[in-house]
């Protein structure tokens, strides 16, 4: 444990005194913390004397917390620069490959460098909220609480961790400043719409709601940092052949992962997909565990909690009991406002959502909408329950006809991208970055296709035509 | 010492940029890698540095296998990279300091050794300045203190004088020179045929990623020039007509100044051949071995390889 602290810090001492030297990154740091500041304190003296004015107290009460969390965002810009630097920068130098020759291991060369990535620009941006709310103490105005500044400092502190680690994927896999530079652009604009949306939890939401983008934004720092030491190899640092698209290659591996070894669909069948299967096992069993906690879970909450909220009268409940027998007579013309291809499209397209999603969070996203889905499950029976159906007979006859392949299709699904997720930050020493996400996404097409598609047309088809029927009969009365 | 066997690596899963390259390199000896751009020479190196991966074969590099224990390989290795990479804004001492710690050197014995290389190398009076402002001989011998600050067994050299002016590049060649030791194993790649002359025991012909020669200087000139060639000079002309040569002489080429003879055994032929010559009136002013140089093994190897016609 020592050597291997000594290790990261001999590799973050170099870099923190190179960076000191280096005139192009303490310069504008420093502009920045020293003209900033003065900068957003009088703009905000200017903008309280406004609303004071014409009003405006929600933005009054909530101005300073954004100010502060846009001033700390500022310096922290710059951390792409430093981490860009760092990899890259060293790279098209040819100081990388000196190191690299060293006994010094990928971890320590990893750890050190983001340590430096994260440390500086932090500083500079926690100096430069110090400075502002220096100035803001002087003013007649509200000074934000401990919590809140708490809260603000632990974010800025998630957002720089989110940058640099981006940022250091993104190095790792370019072989030239320029081209880090337009990879990071991908960073920038994601952490820019993340700031506007923290901007609208601090105006409209409650200071608690910040805990949750703390969350997000540190789960997903987390996962990034895990994804850049799985991927950190010597060998991919010193490589040429990273910025080439070549996509002969990217076919025949996805091809060949696709195919696997089958002559024919029928062997594909026979073969490939219960071997896929089998690999998929793990996380087949956490999807479909965590799928009935959330059945479970939001029923319960829905029968316990609801009832404190709206008064559920006899009137209220005959009132939605003729609401729900309306809209059952509608479903003999089901068919024609939702014909079954059309919602077919609909379901394989949430499950490609579910996909995008996962992929840019490492399958967390994807998984919390796999997981509201089926709350929403649980949730429709328990408020069948509170109006006096029975929850067994609405799962049996409204859900379970189609959602035996529906549910089954979306567990499949979801799983698979839970998979692609899992492996983009798994360690894997004899592929690369690329290729690693090629193999797992060749993974998720082959259930996809040989699987969720045949099962959500079957679903299509059973929820028009059947799961229909069965309500009607079952619910004779409405 | 330095041992490989089929040792391969493949790119992108179509190119192989060493293909079966199989060395042998005892302690105390300097083999000289030879090859165009891209023939193998640097992820010949980088394999052996356990950089990359090989696709196949092995490596063995001072006693240690390089996919097995690549930390130990790397620490026992010193590498001097075809960029020297050095850190601009460190002065010398500094720098040689940091490497010491990289490679885990104790603070006394680090001191120690790095006034000792920055001594040796003549940086001792620039050791206090930033790299950035050192002349490109500096720089590279910097490079080359730092690739034996913790006195490894195994050196390789990634063209060590690439690029540099010639007084410089002689100046790192000395060193290299100086560095030859009984327990050390030095690899060299160069474009500089004339400094793969000067400093190696053996050389390898490397070209796309097979090694098409390896041998000492001597065995390379025979193997691929044929035997070795004498040379009668003569006064003025002399019309030596028909000669009755020794077994195993052949006339290699005449004129009226001068005669050429490939010879297979020269101790034994030779003093028959000046003889025959002298009994004729011969008026010779000189009989010596045809100076044979590497660039010629080189380029023949080259031609032989691109199927072209090698012009001598």
């Amino acid at each position: 444990m020592r050597r291997n602290l000594d290790a990261v810090w001999l590799v973050a001492r170099r870099e923190f005194i190179d960076q000191f030297r280096d005139w192009r990154i303490v310069v504008p740091m420093l502009l920045l913390i020293s003209v900033f500041p003065f900068i957003a304190d009088d703009t905000t003296r200017q903008a309280i004397t406004f609303m004071n004015r014409f009003g405006g107290d929600l933005i009054l009460d909530n101005l300073i917390p954004f100010v502060i969390l846009v001033i700390g965002f500022f310096p922290l810009s710059f951390t792409l620069v430093v981490a860009l630097e760092s990899f890259v920068g060293e790279k098209e130098r040819g100081t990388i490959e000196p190191l690299l020759s060293s006994p010094l291991e990928d971890k320590h060369l990893y750890l050190g460098k983001l340590f430096v990535g994260i440390t500086t620009p932090l500083v500079f941006s926690f100096l430069s909220i110090g400075i502002y709310l220096i100035l803001v103490s002087r003013r007649t105005v509200e000074f934000p609480s401990a919590y809140m500044l708490a809260l603000i400092f632990m974010l800025t502190f998630a957002h720089a961790v989110l940058m640099v680690s981006s940022a250091i994927v993104i190095s790792v896999q370019a072989t030239t400043i320029r081209a880090a530079n337009l990879m990071a652009s991908f960073v920038v604009v994601p952490v820019a719409f993340l700031l506007q949306g923290e901007t609208v939890l601090i105006f409209w939401g409650n200071e608690d709601v910040l805990w949750y983008a703390i969350a997000g934004v540190t789960l997903l720092s987390g996962l990034l940092v895990r994804l850049g030491l799985a991927h950190f190899k010597r060998e991919y640092l010193l490589g040429r052949e990273i910025d080439t698209l070549n996509f002969k290659n990217m076919y025949r591996v996805f091809r060949t992962r696709f195919v696997g070894g089958a002559k024919s669909v029928i062997e594909w069948y026979r073969i490939e997909i219960p071997l896929t299967l089998r690999q998929l096992k793990q996380p087949l069993a956490i999807v479909t565990i965590l799928g009935i906690v959330c059945v479970f879970v939001s029923y319960f909450w829905v029968t316990v909690n609801v009832p404190t909220f709206i008064d559920i009268t006899p009137e209220r409940t005959d009132e939605f009991r003729a609401m729900v027998g309306d809209n059952i007579v509608t479903l003999d013309r089901l068919d024609e406002q939702l014909p079954a291809p059309l919602l077919f499209f609909y379901n394989a397209r949430t499950t490609v959502v579910f996909l995008l999603m996962g992929l840019v969070s490492f399958g967390t996203l994807g998984l919390t909408l796999f997981m509201a889905n089926f709350a929403l499950v649980g949730g429709i029976l328990g408020a069948a329950d509170l109006v006096g159906f029975s929850p067994l007979l609405t799962f049996s006859v409204g859900v379970l006809p189609h959602g035996l392949f529906e549910l089954t299709a979306v567990v499949i699904a979801t799983a698979a991208m839970l998979k692609v997720g899992a492996q983009l930050v798994s360690p894997n020493t004899d592929k690369s970055l690329g290729e690693s996400l090629l193999l797992s996404l060749a993974d998720w097409l082959r259930v996809y296709i040989g699987l969720v598609v045949p099962l959500l047309a079957i679903a299509a088809v059973v929820e028009i035509y059947i799961t229909t029927a069965l309500i009607k009969l079952a619910f004779p009365h409405l | 010492m330095i041992e490989c066997n089929d040792l391969s690596k493949q790119f992108n899963n179509e190119f192989w940029a060493v293909d079966g390259v199989t060395l042998n390199i005892k302690p105390g000896q300097i083999l000289a890698l030879l090859g165009q751009n891209g023939a193998g020479k640097t992820t010949t190196v980088r394999m052996l540095t356990a950089l990359l991966n090989p696709t196949r074969g092995w490596a063995r590099v001072a006693g240690y296998d390089v996919t097995k224990k690549p930390d130990t390989v790397r620490a026992n290795v010193g590498v001097l990279t075809e960029q020297h990479g050095l850190y601009m804004r460190m002065t010398g001492q500094e720098y040689m300091d940091y490497f010491g710690k990289v490679y885990g050197l104790n603070a006394e014995f680090r001191k120690q050794r790095s006034q000792y290389l920055l001594e040796y190398f003549g940086l001792a009076e620039a050791a206090r300045r930033r790299s950035g402002e050192y002349s490109k001989g500096m720089k590279q011998k910097l490079a080359l203190a730092r690739a034996l600050i913790h006195d490894p067994s195994v050196l390789l050299l990634d063209e060590p004088t690439s690029a540099m002016d010639p007084e410089s590049a002689q100046l790192v060649r000395n060193e290299i020179a100086r560095l030859r030791s009984s327990k050390r194993t030095i690899i060299i790649c160069t474009h500089n045929l004339a400094e793969a002359e000067a400093l190696a025991d053996s050389i390898a012909i490397i070209y796309r990623g097979k090694i098409l020669l390896n041998g000492t200087l001597d065995e390379l000139k025979r193997d691929v020039l044929g035997p070795v060639e004498y040379e009668a000079v003569f006064a003025e002309p002399f019309d030596a007509g028909e000669l009755n040569l020794p077994e195993g002489v052949e006339l290699a080429f005449r004129d009226a100044t001068s005669l050429r003879f490939r010879v297979d055994a020269p101790l034994v032929v030779n003093p028959k051949i000046v003889n025959t010559l002298t009994a004729r009136n011969a008026p010779l002013v000189s009989f010596q071995e045809v100076s044979r140089k590497l660039e010629q093994v080189y380029l023949k190897t080259m031609a032989d390889a691109q199927g072209v016609t090698y012009a001598a």
